[in-house]
């Protein structure tokens, strides 16, 4: 299939960038969304051309590298699915598709689609850990976990931390990634002792990142790779408003 | 947002149902209007109430305004480069148009205040004849007020219809059941409250209240 792609292009953090069409020939409905991109850049470094920069690094959607806005939505049109795992057979011969990078002051572009996401280190650095001896996996048995808080820890701990969510918010909100971390930590028996200092220094870390705050709007959920819901920033709110009145 | 935004629905559920005593007639009605200006009496002086609850009203709605002017600078603060290609937020429509249906909101309490509180603007405007303030402002010959009156109330309801439950998603509402309830809940009480608004103009229309 033959289709032509407008893509952002800059050179570095302080270029002003610009979209740049070009004509991608001969893709594979089979191809990959990232695979199309290699096959443009090969043709781009043969006529002596800048190749696009994008992340990547598994290529089977569970690392979180890829990161870009396809047609005004985070990781393309599919549902549930990572930049890498969205195929060409999603798209029709002809079509014009527009690529930009995640758009968030707390993301700055580095060059063309690549942003920095150290932002979201600083959340986790905030308190996105349990401070405790590590080692050897303990014994399962020793410290029951009822199935219910496990398989929803285990949901929130899906998150990959790509930054969909950042990219898709009206408010370039972090709330869902920051939720997904408190949630899957707070669920867990581990997580309680540092629980309400959690929530308090994560959320301060976030604000004092520059991303917006949250008015649930409710996008992030739908482009998120891994489906985390909505219902978690609820669960964050509750920890915090616990945290708030212990504190006062 | 969620506090004074609960605190503003409730005075609106109030407001509602009061309208409603138009209902029983000219002389309920404006019994109900005096009535309002000795709650608290004799512990306080005649209408002493009626200014706590207009402060504790203004407060609301500034630090709503406030809060959410905070959140629209943030949130053009943490976009500074836009979108070549932006489709329509996916949210629903009451999310998507809370900030601007909000000045819709504010510009109408504004315009209700002078029309039927200090009668400014109402063609009968006599303090305490409020039967006849109403029944004169909603005549079929004013059909332009009771459209923009019709079209505000509607957008009060939008705003509520996401106001709700976003507000008690702040306030931690997390349960997927729960999550159902509460946009049932925010459904209900938005589609209550505009009717039950509306029916006090429409019933002014078609010559029910005169």
């Amino acid at each position: 299939m033959d289709i032509q792609v407008r893509v952002w292009r800059q050179e570095n953090r302080s270029d002003n960038g610009r979209m740049v069409t070009y004509d991608v020939k001969d893709i594979s409905p089979d191809a990959s969304f990232l695979e199309m991109l290699d096959v443009l850049n090969e043709k781009l470094i043969l006529d002596g051309d800048d190749p696009v920069a994008f992340d990547h690094d598994c290529r089977e959607g569970i690392c979180g590298a890829c990161s870009m806005v396809i047609d005004g939505v985070a990781h393309g049109p599919e549902k549930a699915t990572t930049t890498c795992q969205l195929h060409m057979r999603h798209f029709k011969n002809g079509d014009v598709i527009d690529v930009e990078p995640w758009r968030a002051a707390a993301f700055p572009v580095i060059k063309d689609l690549v942003v920095d996401r150290s932002a979201f280190d600083a959340i986790i650095a905030a308190g996105g850990y349990i401070t405790a001896p590590t080692g050897a996996a303990p014994e399962a048995h020793a410290t029951p976990v009822p199935k219910k808080d496990a398989d929803l820890a285990f949901e929130a701990a899906t998150c990959i931390g790509c930054g969909a969510c950042v990219a898709a918010c009206p408010n370039g909100s972090a709330m869902l990634f920051t939720a997904a971390k408190v949630a899957h930590l707070g669920l867990m028996p581990q997580g309680q002792p540092e629980r309400d200092t959690r929530v308090l220094d994560m959320l301060q870390a976030q604000d004092d990142a520059g991303f917006g705050g949250c008015t649930n709007m409710g996008e992030c959920t739908q482009v998120c790779p891994k489906g985390i819901p909505l219902t978690l920033i609820g669960r964050l709110n509750a920890d915090y408003r616990k945290a708030v009145r212990k504190k006062l | 947002m969620a506090l004074t935004g609960i605190l503003l629905i409730g005075f609106l559920y109030l407001h509602m149902i009061g309208n409603l005593k138009i209902f029983f007639g000219a002389e309920a009605f404006d019994h109900y209007a005096a009535w309002l200006r000795t709650i608290g009496t004799p512990l306080l002086p005649h209408e002493w109430y009626l200014w706590i609850q207009r402060g504790v009203l203004t407060v609301a709605v500034v630090g709503h305004i406030v809060a959410a002017t905070i959140l629209a600078r943030r949130a053009r603060q943490a976009r500074p480069v836009k979108y070549a290609h932006r489709p329509k937020v996916q949210g629903s429509y009451a999310a998507r148009t809370m900030r601007w249906g909000g000045v819709i909101v504010l510009l109408f309490v504004i315009y209700h205040i002078l029309d039927l509180t200090t009668g400014t603007l109402n063609p009968n405007g006599v303090h305490l004849e409020a039967y006849k303030n109403v029944s004169t402002d909603f005549a079929p010959g004013r059909w332009y007020v009771t459209l923009f009156y019709t079209l505000s109330i509607v957008a009060v309801g939008f705003h509520m219809r996401h106001g709700i439950w976003s507000a008690l998603r702040t306030l931690g509402q997390q349960s997927p059941r729960g999550e159902v309830i509460a946009r049932a809940t925010a459904l209900v009480l938005s589609w209550v409250l505009v009717l039950g608004f509306l029916v006090v103009p429409f019933a002014v229309l078609v010559g029910l209240v005169d």
